[in-house]
């Protein structure tokens, strides 16, 4: 129990007496929590189990193989790998500048009242369905793409391997900008907490030397570098994930181009397409494999960010949360 | 020289916050867009009959998702089996035991399965429950739904009951109130409202997901009878109806995108609304 540590020092625990009710309470809760814990072994385990005919046969080239062929019972699953990392990288680019942008904005410039409904906005972002970010990237933004964004790349930067070819319109690059809406709230949000965390002695300091308010911000920003790192990469955990919207946008063809402007695939969408599918055993077992890999990638970022942002909001009251 | 110096500096720090600002705005374009865009594509099909009827094959004109809708009720009827009482008793753990090794690792672990991509949850479901039975069903599918439900649950629980002042707890033992009768009777109570805006959080984080459905409840066109069989949901019909080139389908979908949207928003305002008032 959750008591003041002045108490804890003035009633000793022995004083109590032994109470049926709290023990029983105490390790019901205790056993509920551990749910959790279970929980994600099951995963770990239930994926490794089912797709053990896939890692049998194809062992570590699974990772490294581009073809895919389900026809043939062939299994490789690095396209998908690829996409799934161009894909949340372009994210990436596209969000951290915007997100760090807006953080900054919400700290340092916004008046107060308008704080709050801003922050509303951004949570509003964070909470719309995949599917219909999907809706709205295959039906409004992929035919903007392919008639205005996407031509004018290939005319004037066109011979840059990364903009060669013809503009669909679904590609890499309708992914990777779908992505960036949706993980910029994650971004946004936990780099105002981290900005906040920054000590006001730190830009009063930079502000007493005679610097710009900007430069006061940059310090600031550097004082907060790793949490704004976890933030980033907890938006990144959420990139290679995300599997409606890229699925309807990125054109599920399961190949390596350089160009952006190309179709791709991701793991996540080649399970939502595929798995209904599969008819094969051996094919089941590949899409799980996949998933599996998609599990533990997903499990290792996710690690990685909150041990970052945690390591830095620790001894703030914001506590790392978005 | 100096002066100049100073000058740039001065510009360059206008120019870099003009950028904050500019990037701010750039946020609120892409929400602007989807609001202005699912109203106005989705209000043409958006009737009684959609709420009423159910899907027509394909050619026939009207009908409507009520299968769907009532669909998604129930799965997330049967994740919130799951995902209330786990993650509500974990939350309860956290902040009343969760001061120790185990508690920061549970708490770690909720975070991470948190960022467990959605359709790997699905695989899951799938091979626990879809694969033993032979196949789809309502249950798979609510499982899958309450793994989502659980992390978002046991974070708000946690955070809403250490919201509580440590002098109630203290009365409450110094009246020589058990512990278990302390947390049910008192404290949970006075962070109820907390408690109640996270679950609604993962409703509608649960009502919203497609990926771990499509191949764990699949869908269906017709009433369901059992839960035993595969069920329609809204998410998974808009995604069918969109990617199909029949043009009275993608208006439908675009009609369920705004019933989702305008459920995400309600529960949202009710959100801010509630956690305003009290805290």
């Amino acid at each position: 129990m959750d008591v003041s540590p002045e108490l804890q020092k003035t009633v000793s625990p022995k004083s109590f007496s032994w109470n049926f009710g709290d023990t029983v309470f105490k390790y019901l809760t205790q056993f509920f929590a551990s749910l959790v814990l279970l929980m994600i072994l099951l995963m770990a385990y239930e994926m490794y189990a089912s797709s053990s005919l896939s890692i049998q046969k194809f062992g570590w080239s699974f990772l490294t193989s581009s073809e895919w062929d389900p026809v043939m019972d062939k299994y490789g699953a690095l396209p998908f790998i690829y996409g799934t990392l161009v894909s949340s990288l372009l994210a990436l680019v596209i969000a951290l500048p915007l997100g760090i942008g807006i953080a900054v904005f919400l700290v340092e410039l916004a008046p107060k009242w308008l704080e709050r409904p801003f922050s509303f906005t951004v949570e509003l972002l964070a909470g719309i369905p995949s599917i219909v970010y999907g809706l709205w990237g295959f039906f409004i933004m992929v035919p903007w793409l392919r008639s205005t964004v996407e031509p004018f790349f290939s005319k004037h930067v066109g011979f840059i391997p990364l903009f060669e070819g013809a503009p669909y319109g679904v590609g890499m690059m309708a992914a990777g900008v779908i992505l960036s809406i949706m993980i910029l709230p994650i971004i946004a949000s936990i780099s105002r907490d981290v900005l906040k965390a920054v000590p006001i002695s730190q830009k009063e300091a930079a502000l007493a030397l005679g610097s710009t308010r900007w430069e006061a911000t940059r310090i600031g920003l550097s004082y907060s570098r790793s949490g704004i790192i976890g933030a980033t990469i907890l938006g990144l955990g959420r990139a290679l994930g995300e599997t409606m919207a890229v699925t309807m946008v990125i054109g599920n063809r399961p190949v390596i181009k350089a160009s952006l402007l190309e179709p791709g695939y991701t793991m996540a969408s080649v399970l939502a397409n595929e798995f209904t599918e599969a008819t094969s055993e051996m094919y089941i077992s590949a899409l799980i494999e996949i998933a599996l890999v998609l599990f533990v990638v997903a499990l290792l970022v996710n690690a990685s960010a909150r041990l970052l942002v945690w390591s830095f909001t620790r001894n703030s009251d914001t506590g790392g949360r978005l | 020289m100096e002066k100049f110096f100073f000058q740039y500096r001065t510009f360059k720090s206008v120019v870099m916050y003009g950028l904050c600002i500019l990037s701010a705005l750039i946020a609120v374009v892409p929400l602007v867009l989807i609001f202005y865009h699912t109203i106005s594509l989705g209000i043409g099909a958006l009737n009684v009959d959609f709420f009423t009827k159910l899907p027509k094959p394909v050619g026939e004109p009207g009908g409507g998702l009520a299968n769907a809708i009532v669909g998604t009720m129930i799965l997330v009827g049967l994740g919130s089996l799951i995902g209330l009482p786990v993650g509500v008793f974990a939350g309860v753990y956290l902040a009343e035991f969760g001061r120790n090794k185990f508690g920061t690792i549970i708490r770690f672990l909720t975070d991470v399965l948190n960022g467990v991509p959605s359709i790997v949850t699905g695989v899951v479901a799938y091979t626990v429950v879809v694969l033993p039975m032979k196949h789809f069903s309502a249950y798979a599918g609510g499982f899958a739904l309450g793994i989502l439900m659980i992390p978002i649950i046991t974070r708000t629980t946690e955070e809403m009951l250490k919201t509580v002042p440590h002098s109630y707890r203290e009365a409450a033992l110094a009246l020589g109130i058990p512990q278990w009768k302390t947390t049910l009777r008192i404290i949970i109570p006075a962070a109820l409202g907390g408690i109640v805006t996270g679950i609604m959080l993962s409703i509608a984080r649960a009502a919203g997901e497609t990926a771990p459905l499509l191949f764990t409840a699949l869908n269906n066109r017709f009433w369901h009878t059992t839960l035993n069989q595969p069920i329609a949901s809204l998410t998974v019909f808009i995604y069918n109806y969109g990617v199909s080139p029949f043009e009275d389908w993608i208006a439908q979908a675009w009609a369920g995108a705004l019933v989702l949207i305008l459920l995400i928003f309600i529960l949202s305002m009710v959100v801010r609304f509630a956690t305003r008032q009290r805290y």
